[in-house]
Formats: structure tokens, C-alpha cells, sequence
């Protein structure tokens, strides 16, 4: 059963359309793998999944209220420890934090740290580690692994597919492999037409 | 949105908030005003209640671009907007939370410094009723314009010029309601036109701020 089905949507980002004629389907259980050049409009394609900014046309199903987005910056509070940071994100879904994320992203001995005294890395992990507070079961991940040594993507890597296996469903743009045995998407084929936005002042 | 709250104000008691930079501000203005003007007693008197309204108003107007800046910054405003809970509730939440670390230390200083100012003791209940009623009109039209500046790269002053104007008739009210307190004078038309703008502003405001916040993550 398909978890997240996209078809011809065409997106834009700052008014310039960027994608069109997208179309995948991702069932239950697996992750896609978004490839494309810098530029080409990963991040607009997860951004408009997640419903930050509206499809230009084009049907999204399966995004929305069962979806967890995460953004190239992960929200993360300097001034709030690593415990307070994901309650937070526990309250705002109306979940608990599972104990079980503090070793599964490696922050059970960063617990009570400040989010502003941690590492770039460390603070990515608890980026990461909201998405299973959230409890959606689909993901939308503008590359998750910026800053992770490889120690902490194949940490990470082990979570999804963890996540994957109980029947949830990632959607992951990255440039990195995370070693996962998912299909790839290359967006390249979907680049929008080049718009003619000619400036009449040249 | 309790969660907002609750967070808000966590974040604005932490190092770093701003917490008591409005407070200090507010104090800071309306002790410069004697020497400013001279310490005769019935100037002071006569100008107190407009001093410290105006003083409230900028003192509020110090921490507002906090409101959303920080968060859009760090990117977790995109991902609270994704986040299962309404955008508008969300505006709600931060106001509140702005007018508990902001307006309502205003509203219990006041008094103090209108003795400061010499204002008339039949007055201060009036000050205390007005600056109530009215501070929650100014975190929320602040919030309103935190939202339309915080995609911009120094809005902060840009902020100032949208959010004063709005704050006039709040202003008057208020002024207007503490002066004719001084006077002896019934002020209960002004805290009541006071109250109709904050009420206008609790209805509407909020939806006209998450709008303009979802332009701005688009």
C-alpha cells in the first residue's frame, strides 16, 4: 500500500518554477532517495510535501497529518537542554519522548547539556532525534546527514531503517549514501521548462 | 500552544531572553523625564499619565522583533508550522507569552514610578486598570508586525515604523483614561474604548499574523 503518492506536481521557489510533471509513489515499509544537482529543488520539493509553501498544481497524498518534516536547520533552542529541546517537540505532537531516542541517537550522555554547548554533529543528532518524537510514520529529510561523521550516519541510518521496517516511510534527499537498499529518484528530468521570464528594462 | 508558552517563557527567563530589558528601559525613560523637564510637581503631574504611556509603549516595542526572529533564525518556525497545532494559536501563544515577560512587569512597576512622577494618588488605580487592559493590545499588534518583518534582514527599525502608528489609538485611550483619573474626571469611556481595542485585536490579529508568517515561510 502506497504510504506517500505524488503525481505531476510542479512546484516554484520565489516565484520561479522550479519542478514540474513530478510523479512517484513510495509504499509502506521503503524510502525514496531524491538525487539532483545543487539547486534543482530538493528542498522546494520536500518543503511543498511538508506544506510549507503550496503546489503550484499536482495531487499530494499521504504528506500532510501523517508526515514529519526536517529542514536543513533542526529547530534546535541554545538555551534549552537536549531533554527540554525534544519535550517540546513531544508537546507541540502530543506524544512523549520515547527513552529510547536518547541512545538511539547517541545523546544519553548529553542529556542535561545546554543544545548551544554541543557540536555541530551533536546538535544535528538532536535535530534528528525529534523526528522520532514526532511519531509520523512519513518523513520528509532535506539532507540529514550535513555535519555527521560516519559514525552518526550509520547511526542514523540504522534508526530509519528501523523505522522503515515498522512499517514507516522516509523520503530522503541527500548527496551522501546512507547505505540504505532504497530506489533513486533523479529529479533531473523534472526541471521545469525554462520559464521565459524576460525583463523588459534589458 | 501551552507548549509555546510554556517554552517562550522559558526562553525569555534563560540567559540571552531579554527578560527585565524592557522593564530596566521603562524605568530608565520615565526617571530621565524630570530632569528633562524640571522638577516642579504640577508639570510632572500634568504629563505623567502620557509619559508613562509612551514610555510602556517603546519599552514594549524593545523586545518584539524577538518574537519570531529567533525562531525563524534557527529554522524552527517552519517546523512548529508543520507541526500539528494552528498557526494562529501559535501567534496567540507567543503574545501571551511576550505580555507576561514584557507588559505585565510594565503594568506592576507603573505605579511606583508614577509616584516618581507625581502623579495624583486617585490616579494609580486608573494607571494600573489601563496599563492592564492596554498591554495586551500592544504585544499583539507587536506580534502582527514581528510576523509581516521577519523574513527581512534588519527589520528591526522597519518594525518600529509599522507598529507605531498602530499603537496610537491605544495610546490615547490609556493616556486619556489615567489624565481624566487624575483629574478626578470619570475615565471609565476611555478604559472602555481601551478594552474594545485590545478585544478587536485578540480577535483579529492573530489570524492576520499567521497569514503573514506563511508568506514568509513560503
Amino acid at each position: 500500500m502506497p504510504a506517500l503518492t505524488v503525481s505531476a506536481l510542479a512546484c516554484a521557489r520565489g516565484g520561479i518554477p522550479l519542478l514540474e510533471g513530478v510523479g512517484f509513489t513510495v509504499p509502506e515499509g521503503t524510502a525514496l532517495i531524491l538525487r539532483g544537482t545543487n539547486g534543482i529543488g530538493k528542498t522546494t520539493l520536500l518543503r511543498t510535501l511538508a506544506g510549507l509553501q503550496p503546489a503550484l498544481s499536482g495531487t499530494v497524498t499521504g504528506a500532510g497529518d501523517e508526515a514529519a518534516y526536517a529542514s536543513h536547520e533542526g529547530g534546535v533552542k541554545a538555551v534549552l537542554s537536549v531533554e527540554e529541546n525534544l519535550a517540546f517537540w513531544a508537546a507541540l505532537y502530543g506524544t512523549q519522548v520515547p527513552e529510547a531516542v536518547y541512545p538511539a541517537f547517541h545523546l544519553a550522555a548529553l542529556r542535561a547539556r545546554p543544545a548551544g554547548t554541543l557540536s555541530a554533529g551533536q546538535r544535528r543528532r538532536l535535530g534528528l532525534a525529534r523526528l522520532a518524537v514526532t511519531g509520523r510514520p512519513v518523513l520528509l529529510l532535506d539532507e540529514p546527514t550535513v555535519s555527521l561523521d560516519a559514525g552518526s550516519t550509520a547511526l542514523f541510518a540504522g534508526w530509519l531503517r528501523g523505522h522503515l521496517a515498522a512499517g514507516g516511510t522516509a523520503l530522503v534527499a541527500t548527496h551522501v549514501p546512507l547505505g540504505l537498499e532504497a530506489p533513486e529518484l533523479d529529479l533531473a528530468p523534472f526541471r521545469a521548462r525554462a520559464e521565459t521570464l524576460t525583463d523588459p528594462f534589458l | 500552544m501551552r507548549a509555546v508558552l510554556l517554552r517562550d517563557l522559558q526562553l525569555a527567563v534563560r540567559a540571552g531572553g531579554g527578560f527585565g530589558l524592557g522593564l530596566a528601559f521603562f524605568a530608565i525613560v520615565v526617571i530621565l523625564v524630570p530632569f528633562g523637564v524640571g522638577p516642579e510637581p504640577e508639570v510632572l503631574a500634568r504629563i505623567a499619565p502620557g509619559i508613562l504611556w509612551v514610555a510602556a509603549l517603546l519599552a514594549a516595542l524593545l523586545s518584539l522583533d524577538r518574537i519570531f526572529a529567533q525562531d525563524a533564525e534557527d529554522g524552527a518556525l517552519a517546523l512548529i508550522a508543520t507541526a500539528p497545532v494552528p498557526l494562529e494559536g501559535v501567534v496567540l501563544a507567543k503574545a501571551l507569552a511576550h505580555w507576561l515577560t514584557t507588559g505585565l512587569p510594565l503594568v506592576l512597576a507603573a505605579p511606583v514610578l508614577g509616584v516618581l512622577l507625581h502623579l495624583p494618588a486617585g490616579a494609580m488605580p486608573w494607571l494600573l486598570a489601563s496599563l492592564t487592559l492596554g498591554t495586551p493590545a500592544l504585544s499583539l499588534i507587536g506580534a502582527f508586525g514581528a510576523a509581516l518583518t521577519v523574513g527581512l534582514r534588519r527589520g528591526g527599525l522597519l518594525l518600529s515604523l509599522i507598529v507605531l502608528p498602530l499603537y496610537i489609538p491605544t495610546l490615547i485611550f490609556g493616556a486619556e483614561a489615567v489624565a481624566r483619573g487624575a483629574q478626578g474626571l470619570d475615565p471609565l469611556p476611555g478604559l472602555l474604548l481601551l478594552a474594545g481595542v485590545t478585544l478587536g485585536c485578540i480577535a483579529l490579529l492573530p489570524f492576520a499574523a499567521a497569514a503573514a508568517l506563511r508568506v514568509t515561510l513560503r
